[in-house]
């Protein structure tokens, strides 16, 4: 796991995603660890003494922190979580990168390179197999955009067969990072090219599903069914602390997406589902691996013996667009794969009523009609019973690019700010036209998947063989 | 002589499970309805062709566990191990740890040669513990990676290594909506490379055995288990001992090798299936009662009208003697009963439309596994009639019928139908439609491409599939 530091946004609207990421991901990991278990993202270290009364020093993060400031990293080495991470597994500077993609990227970059390299491979080295990268950033900043994305190039060449998944935050309408939309399009161009595949996430939505959370808890609807703590609270605060701090809910909610994603790898179920299996199914086009996703349920109910009509309200609500982690609205949109990974007591058939009972009010691509790819893990997350992750490839995710790169025109045709960037060695002009023809072929790929949605679909004439 | 298993990927290894866990219990079955002395031949019987012996006592699966990620092989192993009743060999499994991605390209072009040697060695070893050797069964998917690209490999390496041994193929057949988005290319893939290299390939479909649980089993909530619990009684019903021409007491010794003879008499065609009656829950067996004559008669007619299951009246329970007859009527309104054979003297149904609802499905082979009480007076006519099988067999070379007096599991009789006709041509058809379609946008080739299977391949499988498609229809 990769954690490229968007500690410049610390400074504005952001405080510290990356440590209240890092925390309640870990967080959340090692309550879900059991002696023994799958040990995908952390590694033991030592005797491997059990985890018991909040002594986690034997469990070590598989993970590399990176950061072009120290403060954000700092906390997370103080905090509670601070033996989990091993301290020389970070790499830190102190001046920032300045909200500035070219100085993540082209300065820090070629500077860094050589030590990303080792601690990269000092990581590989303790893993039995390793199978994939989660690069975690964000798209607006200067660190996470611009070093991040460097990251990319350099874990495709040295590590050419592992899969590349890249969860980025993509900047909300209000940012008030003024350069945002330029670094965005800059860490686009190199996600189209270097990533497997990309879960983007707005902060805008996360806030969204928090509210609504809040709105249900407290007006007393749902009476004592709802427990305080949920999905989306970490285990240090309650969830009425989260006006304060509204990032701890808003990252614990992406960190139960990496959670979900990693959860059939991790544990036992009736139909397993690999990470390498969600590039190979969701992706049927190298240049179109966007996925939306959603998680559903967001609170807990007290009954564990969750009847049925809850359990089809799971599936209902993942493919609602309150519930998307971007502003998408799958439904409206044209579906070319969806994925629909399970934990806790589901079964296959309770599976196949929900796709059945669902699939007709989805359009999905003329090829792929019944594009479902599912996965049953036994172990439901902590304080759940059952939960759903739903994984969408949908046209629905080209509204946010269309967004992106008419903020971005807006700024360009005025050379705002261009300067800082030009004046970075290896940046010019072209790199910035060309980033936005790699955006606005992107968005001509999902403009001509979207053509074909009302039309009929027809069977192909096949080969004929002599009898 | 002994048939050694090979397990391959999850839904392999699952099964796998469940089908010698099945075998085992009916062979350990209480039989109130059969001598001392046949009991013990039967379970002497089963025991030769699935188990081996260990010091201790405790029975090993003549069983190879492969997969290419170890969760599943885990659980597999220590599930035989607690059951206490039998047990896999210690070192009869072979895992990796990075599966195959659901792509059946790695599973054959990286994972096949990278650990051919270690498979063979395995299933060497679990040969050289057979006294004589029938054959093999490979257990595997379509629709994933490991199951489907790597089970291809390894069949293919079974016709090198043991070309005087016969291979049978058990493959699921997934759900036609999605387990897997690729599934199909998948699917395509196997087939095309298993036709070549399998002596027969029996299929079990995911959607049929669920509408067997759901309507006949009345399993609510139903999960894998219950699934391959059903797929596991099937094959049970089909390749536990039987009586041999001798007679009482001498068991069949190549049920491979016999079952071969009689239902693939042409390499063209392989594909088989199986239809085992009744199949109910506990409780509405405890007041059931069979004849063999009611039995076979919806035998027949699910044959012949590609029925894949009783349907749901024989589920209500309190069916007596008395009510026999009308439940006769109440069934004989839910199975097509419309369908006939072509009469005598008028020209045969020579080319199966597909599109048509009602076809009458021609056999080119059936074989017919009776057991229970009153085996010998069972009524076989019905399935002599030459209009059920193609032109070019008589039915006395095109139909077999093996019977044993033991009982098979709970049931005081059943009777399994293994059958060579043309009842996988509309889903077989249907997966080369919808691979093609896919095929047509591209979709997804990127990911078989990059592990050295091109396009090229594609096209193979096609046609491939696409002659045994025609083949077929023109029965």
């Amino acid at each position: 796991m990769w954690i490229p530091g968007a500690s410049l946004l610390t400074k504005f609207l952001l405080p510290s995603p990356l440590l209240v990421m890092a925390n309640p991901f870990t967080e959340y990991y090692i309550v879900e660890t059991q002696p023994g278990s799958n040990s995908l993202l952390i590694r033991v270290v030592g005797d491997g003494g059990s985890i018991s009364k909040g002594k986690i020093c034997s469990l070590k993060a598989r993970a590399v922190l990176i950061d072009m400031e120290e403060g954000v990293v700092n906390e997370i080495l103080q905090g509670p979580l601070r033996d989990v991470f091993d301290s020389k597994q970070l790499i830190t500077d102190i001046s920032g990168s300045g909200n500035n993609w070219a100085v993540g990227h082209k300065v820090f970059g070629s500077r860094y390179q050589e030590e990303i390299l080792e601690k990269l491979r000092k990581s590989a080295e303790h893993c039995d197999c390793l199978q994939c990268f989660f690069v975690i950033h964000s798209m607006g900043g200067g660190t996470g955009s611009g070093l991040g994305t460097y990251l990319l190039k350099v874990l495709e060449d040295e590590f050419p067969e592992v899969y590349r998944f890249v969860t980025s935050v993509y900047p909300s309408g209000e940012d008030d990072v003024i350069t945002s939309p330029y670094n965005s399009i800059l860490a686009m161009k190199e996600l189209n090219e270097h990533a497997d595949c990309v879960l983007p996430i707005d902060n805008q939505s996360l806030f969204d599903i928090i509210s609504k959370i809040d709105l249900v808890v407290n007006s007393g609807k749902l009476g004592t069914t709802i427990k305080p703590k949920s999905l989306v609270t970490s285990s240090a605060g309650t969830f009425k602390k989260w006006q304060e701090k509204p990032f701890d809910a808003m990252n614990n909610i992406v960190a139960n997406l990496l959670l979900s994603l990693t959860s059939s790898a991790r544990f036992e179920g009736s139909l397993n589902m690999d990470l390498n299996e969600i590039s190979m199914n969701l992706v049927p086009f190298p240049q179109l691996h966007y996925l939306v996703s959603s998680l559903t349920p967001l609170y807990t109910l007290a009954d564990v013996n969750v009847p049925p009509r809850r359990l089809d309200q799971m599936f209902s609500d993942a493919f609602s667009k309150d519930h998307q982690l971007i502003r998408a609205d799958p439904k409206h949109s044209l579906y070319l794969a969806c994925a629909l990974m399970v934990r806790g007591n589901v079964q296959i058939s309770d599976l196949r009523r929900n796709i059945e009972r669902l699939k007709p009010s989805l359009q999905f691509v003329s090829w792929n009609q019944e594009g479902w790819k599912t996965s049953l893990c036994s172990v439901p997350p902590v304080g759940h019973s059952h939960s759903l992750l739903a994984l969408a490839n949908n046209t629905c995710v080209k509204p946010t690019f269309v967004e992106l790169r008419e903020r971005f025109l807006r700024l360009y045709k005025k050379k705002a700010h261009l300067h800082h960037y030009l004046q970075i060695e290896g940046m010019e002009e072209s790199c910035f036209t060309e980033a936005e023809s790699s955006l606005s072929a992107l968005i001509r790929e999902y403009n001509q998947l979207d053509a074909t949605k009302s039309m009929p679909v027809e069977d192909l004439p096949r080969l004929s063989v002599a009898v | 002589m002994s048939i050694v298993t090979v397990q391959l990927g999850q839904c392999g290894n699952q099964i796998g499970f469940e089908v010698f866990d099945a075998l085992f219990i009916d062979s350990h079955c209480p039989q109130r309805l059969s001598s001392k002395r046949e009991n013990e031949a039967y379970q002497a019987s089963c025991k030769e062709r699935f188990f081996s012996e260990e010091e201790n006592g405790v029975p090993i699966a003549r069983a190879v566990l492969v997969d290419m990620e170890p969760k599943v092989i885990n659980q597999t192993l220590s599930k035989a191990a607690q059951s206490g009743r039998w047990k896999y060999g210690q070192h009869s499994s072979f895992c990796q740890k990075q599966g195959s991605g659901n792509n059946w390209a790695y599973g054959y072009s990286v994972h096949g040669p990278r650990h051919e040697e270690s498979i063979r060695n395995l299933i060497q070893k679990e040969v050289e513990k057979c006294d004589s050797l029938s054959g093999f069964f490979i257990i595997m998917s379509m629709a994933g990676g490991t199951g489907s690209g790597l089970g291809a490999f390894v069949t293919q390496n079974l016709q090198d290594q043991y070309s005087n041994s016969l291979k049978m193929n058990q493959i699921i057949w997934p759900y036609g909506t999605g387990e897997v988005i690729v599934q199909n290319y998948n699917s395509i893939l196997t087939l095309s490379h298993l036709y070549r290299s399998s002596d027969a390939l029996l299929v079990h479909e995911n959607d049929a055995v669920h509408k067997i649980c759901a309507k006949l089993m009345n399993i609510k909530q139903i999960s894998f288990s219950d699934i391959n619990q059903v797929l596991a009684h099937q094959l049970g019903s089909v390749f536990q001992p039987t009586y041999s021409a001798e007679g009482s007491f001498h068991y069949r010794r190549n049920p491979l090798g016999d079952l071969m003879e009689n239902l693939v008499p042409h390499p063209e065609f392989k594909m088989l299936g199986v239809r085992n009656i009744p199949q109910m829950s506990e409780n509405s067996l405890a007041y059931s009662t069979f004849t063999w004559a009611g039995l076979l008669k919806h035998l027949r007619q699910m044959l012949i009208s590609n029925a894949k299951m009783e349907e749901d009246s024989l589920k209500e329970s309190c069916i007596t003697d008395v009510l026999e007859a009308q439940r006769t009527v109440v069934c004989e309104k839910r199975i097509d009963w419309q369908i006939r054979p072509p009469l005598p003297g008028l020209p045969s149904l020579s080319k199966m439309s597909l599109n048509k609802e009602l076809h009458f499905n021609t056999s080119i082979a059936n074989l017919l596994i009776l057991r229970g009480k009153d085996v010998h007076s069972a009524d076989l006519e019905g399935f002599k009639d030459p209009a059920l099988y193609t032109s070019w067999l008589e039915p006395v070379n095109a139909f077999n019928v093996w019977r044993t007096q033991r009982a098979f599991s709970k049931y005081e009789k059943s009777a399994a139908l293994v059958s060579n006709s043309q009842f996988l041509v509309k889903p077989l058809d249907m997966i080369v439609g919808k691979a093609w379609n896919m095929f047509a946008s591209k979709a997804y080739v990127h990911q078989y491409t990059k592990f050295g299977i091109e396009e090229e391949d594609f096209l193979d499988s096609f046609a491939l599939l696409e002659q045994v498609v025609a083949s077929y229809c023109t029965l």
